[in-house]
């Protein structure tokens, strides 16, 4: 080898350095720009894995087994298809969703939107509790003690906080969702049949696994979510130019709420239906279910899972719907606002958890009709505000260039009508239990 | 008597002979005639072209039903006028700013007064109900009868904003200039107030606002505004406009606001900038933001130590000068070091023959453009300053940093 060669090695090797460096600073500069927007999307996706949403996972894996898996993958779809038509609303025209309803269908619209709102996110904010509520019970501490200081941590939390403090402790809460992945690994699942269940569908026509079926779609996609993705992109005055970036953290965010519901079904289909425990009714019951059969860790983190889950969405829910209500009938919102320049704000919100913790802590609570309630308003509430969007998001005096393009249009009409038609499935099973048969 | 924008809306129309024609739809203000008046009514009649009723047209009009004073033949058909003010459509629901009250708020109704004249009634917009009164009427309009909700609504507080302080928001500027909205009213407001406002508005709308402000406002505005905020306006403008409204702001003011644009987009707009301006930026700009030197104003008086107080008020009188921030003046020895700084007051209450090295602040504090910020904050904090002065190397001073810098720097952390 001749001095020549080697030298043009030498410069070969340094090119490559060079430009890995480039491309390296181009990545860096890249994920800057992300990081300044990312939040929304993330955590909004994740709220949806509440209380109530690991309840019916853990039933889908302990009933069915891997057999659902194949639903993720349309659902991550779905997700991501409305909610990306909402954070494209919120930045192109920095409103929110209950605003823009609001300017475009008049007061009346508007108002019986927000009072549907009101009472559905009250049942799912009781929802929420309750599940705090079990999860603690499994750590041995009495509801009467678990739900009031929850209460009070999470109305301190947002009184206290700025926007962006709240933010950050919303992130670190969608990192603790890792437990149930930990908690999986435990159950030493058969990873091949779980990846094979994933990529090809199994649909089975009968009663029981299709109102499965629609339960998953139902719990995940929840209509408050769309006003408060929204909210968070106006409030973090992201703007158009940033959108490419939006876009990446709704799509980060569908992504990783169904990987964390992927591995609550691996983990319970691996375990519970495995061993034949089929009749698994909520989660509390699964985490306990889980210890003799996969260790005291994998029980005690799927209980972590379920308590970090319910805690979150009992501090967003009671601050989303405060915000939307107050955004759309014009009354000043937003934690920036001190308690007297927002006062309805502020109230509706400490109503919102003061009534929420204050029926579960009832002796003879309804818990399980109020579920039913929550369901069956998610149902209801759901086509309505999926319908607005559609509508807003077609209207070029708003969204200009950033209208949905026909593709786009039939992906989210199909979407919408079918998740509609799940939902409405639900809502009749929900107000009918006996039209469903057991399952096998 | 008051009528309400929602009993009208709807609102059953006949003409001379008590013939039906249509229903009301919609109404309009004519800005460029009559900013108050209600100049027509869009009369909507099923599968026809709608009508549209001028104001002297009408004879009587009252919740829920309306009767013109001429034939249905005498009225025009229905053409859409980018220059009238569309109340259900332009104001219903929409924001608009309180600049008596310096807050955005929504509509919920519209408060119109009648007044009679030979044969026609006109309609004067009064005030815009943004209250309780208001929502309830939108409500239950066509729910229950009229009488009715004005029962029900009488009891509940009112809020309501006079005509005269309503500020309409426009984001499309050719429209602004048709309606005759001026944002003369915004220019009276304190920019801290301004700003806050604007916080709460969309993007375009924030952006019709700033560029339809005069530059020196708009540049007070800027400066108070959310940085995220600024450099999206800022990068939407037109440059030269921006450039104008750079050179009314502080050089500080505008180098913070330089410093968060892309490179290209500062440099082009320093280029669009006078000299002198530009220069100061520029200077400002080549400091790291968290030094002394970034904080720094380059804006500030000096003076000879060995001046008397009467040649200094003297000079003072023929400069154009900031005064709003002059609290202090920064005395030079004959090297043209920093010697010390006077204080405005006491500069006053002093003999005329009082040379200023006899005034002197004690102690003698200034500080190093390469300093760190929080070296700077322990000074205003220990000395209790409102002013510290900034010097080069050669202990020339080059700057000075004002409280109010301080403490928006503070906030800010």
């Amino acid at each position: 080898m001749n001095w020549q060669s080697i030298s043009k090695n030498v410069d070969g090797l340094r090119n490559r350095g060079t430009d890995l460096q480039k491309r390296i600073r181009g990545l860096r500069r890249r994920l800057t720009l992300l990081l300044a927007v990312v939040g929304p999307g993330l955590i909004t996706s994740n709220v949806d894995n509440d209380a109530g949403g690991i309840s019916v996972y853990t039933q889908a894996g302990a009933q069915y087994g891997y057999a659902l898996l194949w639903s993720l993958i349309p659902m991550t779809i779905a997700l991501y298809v409305t909610e990306e038509m909402c954070a494209r609303m919120g930045v192109v025209t920095g409103k929110g969703l209950s605003d823009l309803i609001r300017e475009e269908f008049g007061f009346r619209s508007t108002f019986f939107v927000m009072v549907t709102g009101f009472f559905v996110d009250l049942a799912n904010v009781v929802a929420e509790f309750a599940g705090i509520a079990a999860a603690m019970q499994i750590f041995h501490v009495s509801k009467y003690i678990s739900v009031p200081v929850a209460a009070v941590l999470v109305w301190v939390l947002v009184l206290r906080g700025t926007y962006r403090q709240v933010e950050v402790i919303f992130l670190a809460a969608c990192v603790l969702y890792l437990s149930y992945v930990v908690s999986a690994i435990f159950a030493k699942p058969d990873w091949l049949e779980a990846a094979r269940h994933t990529a090809i569908p199994s649909l089975h026509f009968n009663a029981g696994y299709l109102v499965m079926l629609t339960g998953l779609v139902g719990t995940t996609i929840a209509p408050w979510q769309f006003f408060y993705l929204q909210a968070g992109f106006v409030e973090k005055k992201v703007s158009v130019r940033q959108y490419p970036q939006a876009r990446a953290d709704v799509l980060i965010g569908s992504i990783s709420c169904m990987v964390i519901v992927f591995f609550i079904i691996v983990c319970t289909a691996a375990t519970l239906y495995a061993s034949g425990q089929r009749n698994i009714t909520d989660a509390a019951e699964a985490a306990k279910a889980l210890v003799p059969l996969a260790g005291k860790w994998a029980g005690t983190l799927f209980a972590f899972g379920l308590l970090n889950a319910s805690l979150f969405a009992a501090s967003i829910l009671p601050l989303s719907t405060a915000h939307v209500i107050c955004e759309g009938l014009g009354f000043e919102a937003g934690i920036d606002n001190k308690f007297s320049e927002a006062p309805i704000f502020y109230w509706l919100y400490t109503i919102l958890i003061a009534a929420g913790a204050g029926i579960v802590l009832l002796p003879n609570a309804p818990l399980w009709k109020i579920l039913i309630f929550s369901q069956v308003g998610n149902g209801i509430w759901l086509p309505v505000v999926v319908i607005f969007i559609l509508l807003l998001v077609n209207r070029r005096d708003l969204m200009g260039e950033y209208v949905n393009t026909l593709t786009f249009n039939i992906v989210a009409w199909v979407t919408a009508i079918a998740m509609i038609a799940l939902t409405l499935v639900l809502t009749y099973t929900a107000i009918f239990p006996g039209s469903v048969p057991a399952p096998p | 008597m008051q009528l309400y924008a929602t009993e009208l809306m709807g609102a059953e129309t006949y003409d001379d002979q008590g013939n039906f024609v249509g229903r009301v739809r919609e109404f309009f203000i004519e800005p460029a005639d009559q900013p108050n008046r209600v100049a027509c009514f869009l009369l909507s009649r099923g599968r026809f072209q709608p009508l549209i009723a001028r104001h002297d047209q009408v004879a009587i009009v009252g919740p829920g039903t309306m009767r013109l004073n001429c034939s249905e033949r005498a009225l025009a058909l229905y053409q859409p006028n980018e220059g009238w003010l569309a109340v259900r459509k332009d104001l219903l629901d929409q924001q608009i700013i309180d600049t008596k009250g310096r807050k955005v708020v929504r509509v919920n109704d519209v408060d119109l007064t009648e007044i009679r004249s030979n044969g026609n009634v006109e309609l004067r917009l009064t005030h815009v109900d943004v209250g309780l009164p208001g929502a309830v009427r939108r409500l239950l309009q066509g729910v229950v009868s009229p009488s009715m909700v004005r029962k029900l609504q009488r009891k509940l507080p009112q809020r309501t904003i006079r005509w005269e302080f309503v500020n309409l928001i426009e984001p499309d500027p050719l429209r602004r200039v048709k309606l005759r909205i001026t944002h003369e009213k915004l220019e009276d407001l304190h920019p801290a107030d301004l700003a806050e406002m604007m916080e709460s508005l969309s993007p375009a709308e924030r952006q019709g606002i700033i560029a339809s402000l005069d530059e020196e406002t708009a540049g007070s505005v800027l400066a108070e505004l959310d940085q995220r905020l600024t450099t999206q306006i800022v990068e939407k403008m037109d440059p030269e406009k921006a450039a104008d409204i750079l050179e009314e702001m502080e050089p500080d003011a505008a180098a913070d606001l330089l410093a968060e644009l892309p490179k290209e987009t500062s440099e082009e707009l320093l280029d669009e900038m006078p000299g002198q301006e530009a220069e100061d930026v520029r200077e400002l700009l080549a400091f790291d933001p968290s030094t002394a030197g970034g904080m720094m104003n380059t804006d500030f008086v000096f003076i000879g130590e060995t001046a008397t107080r009467e040649e200094v008020l003297e000079w003072m009188r023929t400069q154009d000068l900031n005064f709003d921030q002059l609290d202090t003046v920064v005395l030079l020895d004959t090297a043209a070091q920093f010697s010390g700084i006077v204080t405005v007051a006491k500069l006053l209450l002093s003999a005329p023959e009082q040379e200023l090295f006899g005034l002197k602040l004690e102690p003698l504090l200034s500080v190093r453009a390469g300093a760190d910020e929080s070296d700077v904050f322990e000074l205003f904090d220990k000395y209790n300053l409102r002013t510290l002065t900034v010097v080069d190397e050669h202990q020339r001073p080059i700057g000075t940093i004002a409280v109010d810098d301080v403490v928006s720097r503070l906030v800010a952390k």
